[in-house]
């Protein structure tokens, strides 16, 4: 209970954040050229008159002073509507929840996968430190490091797709196949193993190292000879002991890395034609739809600070001593 | 100095880094001189492969336009946009974060709820919205680049003014009367930087990165030779003529890898005691 009182607060305290974000965004946007008028305008092809543009402006509020519009925005939020979507006409919520599961899929597929292998490659690493799995392991989490996610995804599916023929090319699931149940949970699994890797790819060689660091740090430490000294053989000693504490780290990273693996998916999801969130904010900014591109940027805001809340809890669980 | 000098050089990665570096940047010098013509003008057969014709060694993409010639051009934008916005980064981090860490106080708060922030929001977002409102020319891109990058630069300086401020050498100074500015950037400054300097090289290569995907997605400026333009252009012949893509991806790769190679070089020559780490 206590645990959860402490992150309770820690999510209070990240409100005026999410103000400040919304405020920011909502003001520089402001700045872009043309509104949500000009954007239907443009939609329906152009050619109406400016009468009928001053009158759905004044419909739409927008031609009050950027404070009263900022106060209507605010006041929509609060009632959790985000607007409408000229470009899909549709409300801005529907477009997004239509499209934040398969983002949300990607994004705990590639936390797995990279959380995962970045753990075992960290822990192998640092057993055999400074010898040849410990240069291979360093070594490809640096060129890993260095490779850009939409060029790996590029690669990945000329070898994949085009040559072995092993994995689609893109997509979320084959359609028009009607696969059903199991048939169709295996379909988007095999359709999401190009995506994971390509998002994850950089994640892992972060997560490698860091374990690998926090291996080290951990090895020396005293508790670790002591459970030498009591007889304890290697692999226990590994598991049981250095293990919980050297996995710290890596889960204040996934906090850390929480929006930098949400913008991740933007170039993922164009790469491999997924509909989701990341796309949606590319065809936002190209279409200038800018009241999708603010609910997105509110709801990714929301969505990073609803994992650190969950980070927080993981880290209370894995170290009792943060309970004050 | 000469301690550093040698733990740098007697370290094979860093050496390698470095000269791969010094390679990018003598094909950023060399570009105009080797290829001195617009790299973005038609040069001619459109989808050359590789080696196939001897005037193009590295062959032509779907527009006829020729590859090494993007290469070379290519990587001054790459070195560009890295450097400028990477200045333009650590620049900002460096006044936020000594502001913050040195008064404490209000002004920390203030200043560290807006790094949050900025991290909060996922960076490539952010990036999407300055583009959508100011347009992508290549200046625009870069200082969007640079304003991105600036929260992680500002949280390790703060850290590094908060162990330094209450020092010895900082109290004497202030016994002197030195004035708060002087203090910030004169005294405590030289001795918070190495660490900050060597986090330069990591914000160089995310800029890198970040440019060119953004170039990929075709909101980066199209009127330069860009390694991500190519890569984003290659994409429509990906499935026969993949090395149109694949080239200009190498590129970015072996760049973002020198500079990560330096920076990792640079922090272990800066703190031998965790070399064998």
């Amino acid at each position: 209970m206590r645990v959860l009182a402490l992150a309770g607060r820690r999510l209070l305290s990240s409100l005026p954040t999410l103000l400040l974000i919304l405020v920011g965004i909502f003001l520089l946007l402001q700045l872009a050229p043309g509104d949500a008028v000009d954007a239907l305008i443009a939609q329906t092809g152009g050619g109406a008159d400016t009468r009928a543009a001053a009158e759905m402006r004044a419909q739409m509020g927008l031609d009050l002073s950027v404070p009263a519009q900022l106060a209507n925005y605010m006041w929509r939020l609060v009632r959790l509507d985000l607007g409408f979507s000229s470009i899909y006409g549709k409300p801005v919520s529907t477009v997004i929840f239509e499209r934040l599961p398969a983002t949300l899929l990607l994004m705990l597929s590639a936390l797995s996968f990279a959380f995962f292998f970045g753990l075992v490659l960290g822990v192998l690493a640092a057993r055999r430190v400074n010898g040849w799995p410990d240069t291979l392991i360093s070594t490809l989490g640096l060129v890993f490091y260095a490779t850009p996610s939409f060029w790996f995804g590029l690669m990945a599916i000329v070898l994949f797709s085009v040559h072995l023929q092993w994995l689609p090319a893109g997509g979320l699931e084959e359609i028009g196949a009607g696969y059903t149940g199991l048939r169709r949970t295996l379909d988007i699994a095999a359709h999401l193993v190009l995506p994971t890797l390509t998002l994850g790819l950089i994640f892992l060689a972060i997560y490698l190292r860091i374990m690998r660091a926090s291996m080290l740090e951990v090895l020396s430490l005293d508790f670790v000879r002591t459970a030498r000294a009591k007889g304890l053989d290697e692999t226990r000693v590994v598991v049981r002991h250095v293990l919980r504490n050297a996995l710290l780290p890596m889960v204040t990273l996934i906090g850390l890395q929480a929006g930098t693996m949400l913008g991740g998916s933007v170039v993922v999801e164009s790469v491999f034609s997924l509909p989701g969130l990341g796309r949606l904010a590319y065809e936002s900014v190209v279409q200038r739809d800018l009241n999708t591109l603010l609910g997105i940027v509110f709801v990714s805001a929301v969505l990073v600070i609803c994992v650190n809340f969950v980070v927080d809890l993981l880290y209370a669980r894995l170290d009792p001593r943060i309970t004050p | 100095m000469k301690a550093f000098l040698r733990g740098y050089l007697r370290s094979p990665p860093a050496m390698i880094g470095l000269l791969l570096l010094l390679a990018v940047v003598a094909m950023a010098i060399s570009a105009d001189w080797l290829f001195p013509r617009d790299p973005l003008a038609l040069a001619g057969r459109p989808l050359q492969w590789p080696a196939g014709h001897p005037r193009f060694p590295l062959g032509t993409d779907n527009s006829g336009r020729d590859i090494a010639a993007q290469i070379f051009h290519g990587a001054r934008i790459s070195l560009l946009i890295g450097v400028v916005a990477t200045a333009i980064a650590i620049l900002v981090g460096i006044v936020v974060g000594a502001l913050a860490g040195y008064h404490g106080g209000w002004v920390d708060d203030v200043l560290m709820r807006l790094t949050e922030a900025f991290q909060t929001l996922p960076n490539f977002l952010l990036l999407l919205v300055l583009v959508a409102v100011f347009g992508s020319d290549l200046t625009t891109v870069t200082i969007a680049i640079g304003a991105v990058s600036w929260p992680a630069p500002a949280r390790l300086t703060r850290a590094e003014f908060l162990t330094l401020r209450n020092r010895e050498f900082v109290q004497a100074c202030r016994t002197l009367g030195m004035g708060d500015a002087r203090i910030i950037f004169r005294e405590i400054l030289p001795n918070a930087l190495p660490p900050i300097i060597v986090y330069a090289s990591v914000v160089m290569a995310v800029a890198i990165l970040l440019e060119s995907a953004l170039a990929f997605l075709r909101l980066s400026d199209p009127n330069v030779a860009s390694w991500g333009n190519l890569i984003g252009l290659g994409r429509d012949v990906l499935r026969v003529q993949w090395y149109v893509s694949a080239i200009p991806g190498l590129a970015i790769l072996l760049t973002v890898l020198a500079v990560s190679l330096v920076g990792q070089g640079l922090n272990d020559a800066l703190n031998p005691r965790l070399r064998r780490r």
